[in-house]
């Protein structure tokens, strides 16, 4: 498991899931489907990103393309440290 | 107001005094002015009485002049003089001025359906020996509380559940259907309670209890068909007006003077503007301020004490005051709540109290009555967007329905739309305007310990309430029938109860509510929906008919719904830890565990992230609110614990010692 992968699935279980089962949340599954994220749930991840990777996000960043599951969050977080270098 | 309870053997063993006694001494706060208890062979009666109506002649339990009638009674029935006018008429002679005794021969005269001349709020029980049945009502709305069980040889009743348990043949164990709907609802569907075997009479229905067996029907029920769509805006409005005028007028008899609350909405400020200019009673007003700023509305209530020259008083709470009186609000709810809420009402009846008022009117039930609600709002945008689910611009319309709320004023109208996003079967669902709601709340039953997740799994709480519904409920246009389900079940299961008379009477202060007196609700579900809600104007109708009487800016301020801090109050986030003892050891794990109902790793993680402040939503809020208070009422009322809240802080502490 890459770094970043097992660092947004910590904060997604610690957060988000509670009493349910982090193995049961797939890399693809969509947080808003699922209904593990509320419209706070959205901010706390944005400033959970902001803070751990030094990235900004913009508002037109704030999508559920970018924001949704997993893996979106791993590519979307990939490219904004790309962006950084 | 009062409390009341009582014993009925099917086994006609006689009652036992001290176990009346016993059962009363649990409610003398709802009544501290004087108790009775009378026994007639296996029928007992008990009685705590606020005095308020004729204050030398109306002690309770009360007896017929022939001695065959019996009644305990919690409440009011405000057209008592007109009903004694008629009583008389009818050749009846009276040895009090109390309300009471009216009760008592309207029942002699009609029998069970005397209820449906009665104006007012109440829960009685008539003991008839004639006919050797007890008779049980409550009223329509269900202001008043009546909860009662069977055991084996008796049927037990009374005002709360804690007089219940004062018997040894009364179980007390949690009902997880109810938990269950409470997480969902906010509230038990009646006739459920909290506690398992123990039921409450539903609003509007009354009961008989006869040779053991017992038959409860409804008598009344609100009706939104036909919308009368002729008449025209004013038309409506003056006879709002007159309704409103004369069920507040009604509500000031009393033999002891009447305060009222001022939040700074409309609905309080109608009713004080209506004392004000309409009624010779002086007027003493009463509100809530909160040290968090968020929540505050002091601003619009010196508009409101200025406009009318109240004579006002207020208290001011913040989050230390809330946690602290929590434990003491949980012992009057006797449920659990998801939000802390009722804790500011409860101080505000102490303040009531403490300025030696006994009786309060407030603004409660404009908002389902009348079309106030943002859920109302939030129901007609779903609608008008779900027939064009493709529009960008349609979702944001609910941007603007919650300015007070920043974390939705954050979103990006991509994830707007996702969030409120409709689902085809919602479209169709009886319950498309509650859904958001319930589908939210729901989401804390993850929380729920695998034990009780497994002997949930086959109970489905939307078929239960489905079932409940009037076969005319289909027929009534979707904003009525958002409307309906605020008023049966939010209404009476919260706003009324762990808000309302629990919180008032916890502090032996009856409250009064001009918009709920039947005969605004019955006119008002006649209104057309464009009257109610104009556009996205709310309680349309209403401001419109008191527009002489109410300041423009209390008229055209946006609508702010009565919220107080939630986990801030228990948890401090600038010292990382919980700010009383007591929240500490029932979130423990320990106590989780042996309580059963949740899962102690998850609500430690909740902790946790409480803890370090990171941006919380109303789903942590409502989860740590809902687990704790849960844990305080099992605390409390199964194992008997008292909870005392002691602070954690040491200079707190030292300054207390």
């Amino acid at each position: 498991m890459s770094s970043i992968q097992s660092e947004i699935r910590n904060f997604v279980a610690d957060n988000f899931l509670f009493g349910e089962d982090p193995e049961s949340l797939l890399n693809d599954d969509s947080f808003l489907e699922t209904g593990i994220i509320d419209s706070t749930g959205v901010l706390e991840l944005v400033a959970f990103i902001e803070d751990k990777y030094s990235v900004e996000v913009d508002d037109d960043e704030l999508v559920p393309e970018n924001l949704d599951s997993i893996d979106r969050l791993i590519n979307f977080i990939e490219s904004k440290l790309k962006e950084l270098k | 107001m009062c409390g009341i309870a009582g014993i009925i053997q099917s086994d006609r063993q006689p009652v036992k005094q001290a176990e009346l006694q016993r059962m009363i001494d649990t409610l003398n706060h709802r009544g501290p002015d004087a108790s009775g208890v009378s026994t007639s062979g296996p029928v007992g009666f008990a009685h705590s009485r606020l005095s308020i109506v004729d204050l030398a002649g109306g002690l309770q339990p009360m007896q017929s002049a022939d001695g065959m009638l019996t009644v305990t009674f919690n409440g009011e029935i405000f057209n008592h003089i007109e009903l004694r006018a008629q009583l008389i008429s009818k050749g009846y002679r009276f040895q009090t001025h109390s309300d009471t005794e009216v009760i008592l021969y309207m029942y002699a005269e009609y029998g069970p359906e005397c209820v449906q001349q009665f104006n007012g709020q109440w829960a009685f029980a008539i003991h008839d020996q004639r006919q050797q049945q007890v008779f049980l009502s409550r009223d329509r709305m269900g202001i008043r509380p009546l909860v009662y069980t069977q055991t084996h040889g008796r049927f037990i009743f009374a005002s709360e559940v804690k007089a219940l348990f004062t018997l040894p043949d009364v179980e007390r164990k949690v009902d997880l259907t109810a938990l269950n709907e409470l997480f969902t609802f906010w509230s038990p569907l009646p006739p459920r309670t909290f506690f398992e075997g123990v039921l409450e009479l539903p609003p509007a229905h009354s009961m008989i209890v006869k040779n053991g067996q017992t038959k409860i029907w409804q008598y009344w029920n609100v009706d939104y068909s036909p919308n009368e769509e002729n008449r025209s805006l004013d038309d409506w409005a003056d006879e709002l007006r007159a309704l409103l005028i004369n069920a507040t007028q009604l509500r000031l008899r009393a033999d002891v003077p009447v305060g009222a609350y001022l939040s700074g909405g409309l609905d309080s400020s109608v009713t004080a503007a209506i004392i004000r200019n309409y009624t010779n009673a002086p007027l003493n007003t009463f509100s809530v301020n909160f040290t968090d700023k968020e929540y505050d509305e002091s601003h619009y209530q010196q508009e409101m004490i200025r406009e009318l020259g109240t004579d006002h008083q207020t208290v001011c709470c913040s989050y230390e005051d809330i946690g602290r009186i929590f434990p003491q609000v949980i012992q009057h709810t006797e449920k659990p709540v998801l939000r802390t809420a009722p804790a500011p009402m409860y101080l505000l009846s102490r303040l009531v109290r403490d300025n030696q008022f006994k009786v309060v009117m407030t603004g409660e039930g404009a908002d389902e009555v009348l079309g106030g609600y943002d859920l109302f709002k939030e129901t007609k945008i779903r609608r008008f967007w779900s027939r064009q689910p493709e529009s960008k611009i349609r979702p944001l319309l609910l941007k603007r329905l919650y300015p007070y709320m920043k974390n939705l004023q954050a979103q990006s109208p991509a994830y707007l739309k996702a969030f409120f996003k409709i689902r085809q079967d919602e479209i169709n669902s009886p319950f498309f305007s509650h859904l958001p709601r319930w589908d939210l709340t729901s989401k804390l039953k993850s929380f729920f310990s695998n034990d009780v997740k497994q002997q949930l799994v086959s109970h489905d709480p939307l078929a239960e309430f489905s079932g409940q519904l009037p076969a005319r409920f289909s027929q009534w246009p979707s904003f009525c029938q958002a409307q309906y389900l605020e008023t049966v079940n939010l209404m009476p299961g919260y706003i009324l109860s762990s808000q309302g008379d629990r919180m008032a009477m916890g502090n032996s202060v009856e409250g009064r509510f001009p918009f709920l007196d039947h005969r605004v609700v019955e006119f008002a579900a006649r209104i057309p929906v464009r009257f109610k809600m104009n556009g996205l104007n709310e309680k349309y109708l209403l401001k419109y008919a008191m527009r002489d009487l109410i300041p423009e800016s209390i008229r055209e301020r946006p609508k702010q719904p009565y919220r107080a801090p939630e986990a801030h109050c228990f948890i401090d986030t600038h010292r990382k830890k919980a700010r009383f003892e007591y929240v500490n050891q029932l979130l423990s794990p320990d106590k989780l565990k042996e309580n059963g109902l949740f899962n102690p790793a998850a609500v430690q993680s909740l902790v946790k992230k409480i803890e370090q402040g990171r941006a919380i939503g109303t789903r942590d809020n409502m989860a740590l609110v809902g687990i704790l208070s849960t844990q305080i009422v099992v605390e409390q009322m199964i194992h008997k614990n008292p909870i005392a809240a002691g602070n954690n802080d040491p200079e707190m502490a030292a300054i207390l010692a």
